[in-house]
């Protein structure tokens, strides 16, 4: 396809285009980039060093509980290192590397030449790098926080906890939360706004729509752990007293607000994965997926229920035991949506014929671990079982059981699926084997054993406990599982800093998918497609027929890019895409010294708000109407009909 | 650690547990009792339902393996593929529903309150101990301790919590669920043991540095044997009787001992540490820290940071003499 494309077009259009959309090299023009390709690469690169490093923390405290009285650690360093730990993983790990994988294929998947908004999604690719760098800055310089993920107040408040640790994640928080309310409003626009025409919203890929359907979740999860940490930060900088219940303050307010971003959180890793499995199923089963619609339904109604549940996190507080019995309702009823999808993906591999590659087996992987952690899910729904479970060991087993088989197994799945579009080269088949065989035993040997040490008594966070509670042994196999762990990751690191070095090319589609990322070369041009291709069907490489129209008519000259309707994806006009600037990294740099600045002085917000409305004036500088903007579409018959010759519309 | 379990449960994870008794696995006490039910139903369901969903996720894996080499496969139907999904799904629901009564149901049993002669008692955090309170009409009758609570087999006690600084939550997992310690607030629960015996709980809610170790034992006993233990705790600590003792007594008082903790009876009225009327009754130090032998006490008077770094208690230099005095008075306080 791409060769017939590429002739199509003829080799001087083609360089120019690909010279429009390239973004400038070396060390300073990196810094300019805004191709969603190059920042998606950025993101997965980043969040997957910060797995690197919260893994490397998760064995530091392995080793601490690995028995009974152990002085590895001091109970002040523990306190850093699992708050640290749990602050990663939830935000600079999950979301964004979910995120990342949307900025690299969202647009490829809808066939579109870039992402809606590069120069923001560049703005919250530093934010999210430098609020990364600001944790474990302070996690190095004995000042990385020590209260939790959720730094419940009073402990957090200053009073209880009178050093920065606690503002470190606080403003931690702030960052991540720009970071990823920018590419959710980044990737609704362009799901909605730059499919290629042909992709009507019923045609959507599944993983573009749990992309869309997470993106909404984020604009509305995340101002209210945004608000919670910032009142949070104003009780501390400046005595506003909204959690402090000696001056009628409301400890209890700070879980609300943190839990209702806390658990929909949940989702937003998870729907995301949930997006992932149902496109690798469908691909390694070779058939379309059965249920679409009832895929896609599951994904909003998990979206919309999941803002119901948040109370199963407060069931300890004394909440009245009608509200609670609500809760309990809502959140054994969000087991349904997910079932529903499972019995989908069991129909779809029924009735096609799976092919155990490397990416599916990561997938089957992914059904025995998430399916335990989603069944023990709907035990701790139920009050009196969760007011026993809470705050033990059986839920940390609990919520590893979900996230790392219901996002980091999907997520390996994708690495081997798409590592091959990204880079142009295979992963080892061979060693992908060994690789999941090893995570596989490592992750049930390390976390198993804690639902049980849970049962037995064992509550989270406590940096050692006394040999007569008879937890060692298991606490040992639990350490020793986490080595298998450590060891399939180095081998997996291995395998790709080896793929990276090969000859041997991949193919454009080596899954033989149906999907539009695999429609271009692997991996992709500057502008994605040199002439974008339109779809007949919600899996157009299996479908389209042979002369299904390409879209011709866009300049190569400027980075040209159509906008089409929301609901059919009729072409609407055309629109010159923003070009490299270093100003997002500049406005990144002067909003990262206000919310640094911030933690010490309030002054900081008055002065550091200078420098950040200089460098945003200078990104939103005004252009003349003659430089980009919105421009009429068609500027010439675009899509030439199946039975016409190619001559007669441009080209197929 | 491992060894098969005699119990009728015959949990296949039985785990034994040393002389500690901190187990959900064991209830002895009808709300912990209820709660099991409620866990083994869900358990056994939701074990059944893994099994079964995994059995077709692996039939519908290999059903076609064998034909590898063929291009095209024989298409189950579409209809029945969506029968079988709707059915799957009705089916979830009933299950769901089933476990969503069951829930509710028995809510009720474990969260209403008794009060009718029922025995209350106060429980209040510290960062990182417990006070605890045993209420009266008369104030004069009024228990106050720490870290030890002894209650009655067979009687419901209601307990109520707050907190004084941060947020604890009181767990003790063979009598009752856990019920969050919040500043502000004082929530009730309700407990009721049926056999004597001693619970260990932690507090299980993050608190700070050492919410690693604030835990108690609790002490259920047949009726006469706790009206006669808490007749005892009314008491005041009588004067000291041998000379060590007195010299123990005149350390505590002349050091800093008495600006943090009380001892009923005496001059000693500090607020901020336990209550040490009857510590030398108390089976254990630094709220479960160590046991409450003479070498544990002497070296956590003199140093507490060393077995429990960051508690407020600070260390205490005292020559051999005067520490061997204290130690005296302090097991003299029964």
């Amino acid at each position: 396809m791409t060769t017939m494309t590429r002739a199509a077009l003829g080799d001087d259009e083609l360089r120019r285009l690909e010279s429009s959309w390239r973004d400038p090299g070396g060390f300073w023009g990196s810094l300019t980039h805004v191709d969603h390709k190059s920042i998606g690469r950025r993101y997965l690169i980043t969040a997957f060093a910060f797995f690197l490093l919260a893994g490397i923390l998760a064995a530091l405290m392995r080793l601490q509980l690995s028995r009974p009285d152990n002085s590895f650690l001091s109970p002040d360093l523990y306190n850093q290192i699992f708050t640290t730990h749990g602050t990663t993983m939830m935000f600079l790990f999950a979301v964004p590397v979910m995120q990342g994988l949307g900025i690299y294929f969202l647009p490829l998947m809808v066939g579109a030449r870039a992402i809606a908004f590069p120069r923001l999604v560049a703005f919250s690719y530093w934010m999210f790098l430098f609020g990364g760098i600001f944790l474990y800055v302070s996690f190095l310089l004995n000042a990385g926080p020590d209260v939790g993920w959720f730094s419940y107040p009073p402990l957090a408040e200053s009073l209880y906890s009178p050093s920065k640790r606690a503002d470190v994640w606080a403003q931690l928080i702030t960052f991540t939360e720009v970071a990823s309310l920018a590419v959710a409003v980044s990737l609704i626009t362009t799901a909605f706004k730059l499919r290629t025409p042909g992709m009507t919203l019923n045609r959507l890929p599944i993983f573009v729509w749990a992309q869309v359907v997470t993106s909404f979740m984020v604009l509305f999860a995340m101002p209210s752990v945004m608000l919670a940490s910032t009142a949070l930060i104003c009780d501390r900088l400046v005595s506003t007293h909204f959690f402090d219940a000696e001056h009628r303050g409301d400890p209890l307010l700070f879980q609300h607000l943190f839990w209702f971003f806390g658990h929909p959180e949940v989702y937003i890793i998870f729907i995301p994965g949930t997006g992932l499995v149902s496109t690798l199923i469908s691909t390694f089963s070779r058939r379309p997926l059965f249920g679409y619609l009832a895929v896609v339904l599951s994904l909003v109604a998990t979206a919309f229920m999941g803002f119901g549940l948040w109370v199963h996190h407060m069931f300890a507080t004394g909440i009245p035991a009608l509200s609670r019995s609500f809760f309990t309702a809502a959140s054994i009823t969000i087991a349904l949506p997910t079932g529903m999808q499972f019995f989908c993906w069991i129909a779809t591999m029924w009735s096609g014929r799976v092919v155990l590659k490397t990416p599916m087996l990561w997938i089957l992987g992914f059904f025995a671990i998430f399916l335990i952690g989603g069944l023990t899910g709907v035990i701790l729904a139920a009050v009196p079982v969760n007011i026993q479970l809470h705050d033990t060991f059986f839920v940390v087993a609990h919520f590893h059981y979900v996230l790392i088989g219901g996002a980091v197994f999907p997520l390996f799945a994708a690495i081997y699926y798409w590592f091959p579009k990204i880079t142009g080269r295979l992963l080892s088949e061979r060693t992908g084997r060994i690789v999941i065989a090893l995570l596989f035993v490592g992750f049930n040997l390390t976390f198993f054993p804690m639902h049980v040490l849970g049962l037995h008594g064992m509550p989270r966070r406590i940096y050692t406990y006394p040999s007569a509670m008879g937890w060692g042994s298991l606490n040992l196999v639990a350490s020793l599982g986490a080595v298998l762990m450590a060891a399939a990751v180095v081998l997996f690191l291995l395998d790709i800093v080896r793929a990276l070095r090969a000859r041997e090319v991949a193919p454009d589609n080596p899954w033989d998918a149906s999907t539009l990322e695999w429609a271009t070369s692997s991996p992709p041009p500057n502008s994605n497609f040199p002439l974008p291709p339109t779809v007949a069907g919600r899996d157009p490489l299996w479908q389209n027929p042979p002369d299904q129209p390409v879209v011709v008519g866009l300049r190569t000259d400027i980075r040209d890019v159509l906008v089409t309707h929301v609901l059919d994806a009729e072409p609407d006009h055309r629109f010159e895409f923003p070009t490299p600037s270093i100003w997002p990294f500049l406005t990144a740099l002067t909003t990262t010294a206000l919310f640094i600045g911030s933690i010490f002085t309030p002054w900081a917000v008055v002065w550091g708000a200078i420098p950040v409305f200089i460098t945003t004036v200078g990104w939103f500088w005004p252009k003349s109407p003659d430089e980009g903007g919105t421009q009429p579409w068609p500027v010439r018959r675009t899509l030439p009909r199946p039975n016409e010759s190619p001559a007669a519309g441009g080209a197929i | 650690m491992y060894q098969p379990s005699g119990d009728l449960l015959a949990y296949p994870y039985a785990m034994r547990s040393g002389d500690i008794v901190q187990s959900v696995l064991s209830p002895a006490g009808a709300q912990a009792s209820s709660i099991h039910q409620l866990w083994l139903l869900m358990l056994w369901t939701t074990t059944v339902v893994c099994v079964v969903v995994l059995a077709f996720i692996a039939v519908a894996v290999l059903r076609h393996r064998r034909r590898d080499e063929v291009a095209t496969i024989p298409t189950t139907p579409e209809r029945s593929l969506v029968r079988s999904v709707w059915a799957a799904t009705t089916l979830s629901l009933l299950i769901l529903l089933m476990l969503l009564v069951a829930s509710v149901w028995m809510t009720r049993g474990v969260e209403s309150l008794e009060a009718s002669g029922a025995l209350t008692i106060n429980i209040i955090g510290h960062q990182w101990w417990w006070e605890i309170e045993y209420e009266d009409t008369s104030p004069s009758r009024r228990v106050l301790t720490a870290n030890e609570m002894h209650i009655p087999v067979g009687r419901p006690v209601v307990l109520k919590v707050s907190s004084r600084d941060v947020i604890h939550s009181f767990w003790v997992p063979n009598l009752q669920g856990k019920r969050d310690l919040i500043p502000g607030y004082t929530t009730a629960i309700w407990l009721q043991p049926d056999r004597p015996g001693i619970f260990r709980g932690q507090c299980a809610e993050f608190c700070g540095l050492q919410h690693a170790h604030m835990a108690l034992d609790v002490v259920a006993e047949a009726g006469p044997d706790f009206d006669r233990w808490l007749e005892g705790m009314r008491k005041p600590a009588g004067p000291p009787e041998t000379d060590q003792q007195r010299k123990g007594h005149a350390v505590f008082m002349s050091r800093r001992c008495a600006g943090c903790h009380a001892i009923n009876g005496t001059e000693a009225y500090g607020q901020i540490g336990p209550d040490l009327t009857h510590i030398g009754s108390r089976s254990t130090i630094g709220a479960g820290t160590l046991p409450n032998t003479r070498d544990h006490m002497n070296a956590w008077v003199k140093n507490p940071q060393v077995s429990k770094p960051g508690n407020q208690m600070p260390p205490n230099p005292l020559s051999d003499e005067d520490s061997r005095a204290l130690q005296a008075y302090l097991e003299f306080l029964k």
